[in-house]
């Protein structure tokens, strides 16, 4: 195989990781990186870095779309940032530390995580009664765009939602994902945030957090331009192809069917570190 | 002059999110048809580990690359660029939130640029 075959396979793979990654809301980055490494024999430590690029250009390049919504809050946004991008930092000097075996072992438990978060129904919460001070003190109460105009609602809980961010921020900089998973439990559960705020918040988030530690692995040599290359513009088509039929597909049975792809990338994620093949 | 409103910020910073990233992937696509043309025929390695050169892993490095037009250093060079939009989306938040006098959210954002840069610092050096 040379170089334009590989860029043209890797090209269309990431195509597809970007759409379903963008139907069903886990992100592309997440069969990236197994898709390079247990596919494509790429080091894990390349495919991080080139995953975690096509990261920060779907996140800006579907952001640029939510913003102009108005759901996404971009005070509890920037706020929550203060964690995620510390912990992204935190990720990244660890990545160093840890041996590719049991990166990959790490991956494949948070991608049963996420095909479990997914799958799971999330009840929308009523929101506080009274609302909590240091919400209150970081003006974080907004509201949102319904059918039958805006709705307000109410922040609770902002430490505990804190510190799940910044294990989001630390998973994103350690594997060169989005961690959307964590960081929506951490807005919808943890700080009763509304779906449609917490889910495009997130989104707006995920760029920043992975620029944190983008810096570190181009600094350590992780970033290759010539894989990175395919990756990078074949999630980014791939998720804004999937952000313009995301209205009218039917997304629970994809959702299943991709929640089972990544179950499966798991499993030998987890046997190939285990058995020390990556 | 027009009072910033959290809408009209907003609607900056989606634009400039959406630019900044057009733009890169321009840049990415550019380096990386050079790059084919020249090279498709030929197979980096990517099974063993070794790091990617020094003058792709630095500011300096990658900038001479691209206006010398090295296939690599000018996809290199947009992915810095890449990088880079997210920072400019927290630095033009500093000020927005600055035109609000929104001084907690200064702070706050401003905590957020400097972690960023400080990530950034070893590409600089």
């Amino acid at each position: 195989m040379n170089s334009l075959e590989f860029s043209l396979l890797v090209g269309t793979g990431s195509v597809a990781a970007g759409f379903l990654g963008s139907l069903t809301g886990l992100g592309g980055g997440v069969v990236i990186v197994p898709l390079l490494a247990l596919w494509f024999g790429v080091d894990i430590r390349y495919a991080i870095g080139a995953s975690l690029v096509s990261v920060i250009a779907t996140s800006s390049g579907a952001a640029a779309a939510y913003v102009k919504e108005g759901y996404s809050n971009l005070r509890i946004g920037m706020f929550l940032e203060i964690a995620t991008t510390v912990g992204a930092l935190a990720g990244a000097f660890l990545a160093a530390r840890v041996s590719p075996s049991a990166i990959a072992v790490i991956f494949g438990v948070v991608l049963f995580y996420s095909a479990y978060l997914s799958n799971r129904s999330r009840p929308e919460h009523p929101s506080a009664a009274r609302p909590d001070p240091l919400a209150t003190f970081l003006r974080m109460d907004s509201t949102y765009p319904t059918a039958d105009g805006p709705r307000s609602y109410r922040v609770r809980n902002v430490p505990g939602g804190f510190g799940l961010m910044f294990v989001a921020g630390a998973l994103s900089g350690l594997l060169g994902i989005g961690s959307g998973a964590v960081k929506v439990l951490a807005m919808d559960q943890a700080m009763r945030i509304p779906f449609k705020v917490s889910t495009t918040t997130s989104n707006f988030m995920i760029g920043v957090t992975a620029a944190a530690s983008a810096g570190v692995y181009l600094s350590r040599g992780y970033i290759d331009p010539v894989l990175a290359m395919p990756v990078m513009l074949g999630v980014l088509a791939g998720s804004m192809l999937g952000a313009r039929v995301l209205t009218r597909a039917k997304s629970r049975i994809l959702r299943i069917v991709f929640s089972l792809v990544i179950l499966a990338l798991g499993v030998e994620l987890i046997y190939n570190g285990l058995t020390g093949r990556l | 002059m027009r009072a910033w409103t959290d809408d009209r910020v907003e609607r900056v910073i989606g634009a400039l999110l959406r630019w900044g990233v057009i733009l890169a992937a321009g840049v990415v696509l550019a380096g990386g048809a050079m790059y084919l043309v020249r090279h498709g025929a030929t197979m980096p390695d990517y099974r063993v580990f070794s790091g990617e050169p020094s003058d792709l892993r630095n500011v300096s490095g990658i900038v001479a690359g691209a206006v010398s037009w090295h296939s690599r250093g000018l996809i290199q060079f947009g992915l810095l660029l890449l990088i880079l939009v997210p920072v400019a989306r927290v630095a033009f938040s500093v000020v927005a939130f600055a035109l609000q006098r929104d001084r907690i959210y200064v702070v706050v954002t401003l905590i957020v640029l400097a972690v960023l840069l400080y990530g950034l610092t070893r590409v600089v050096t």
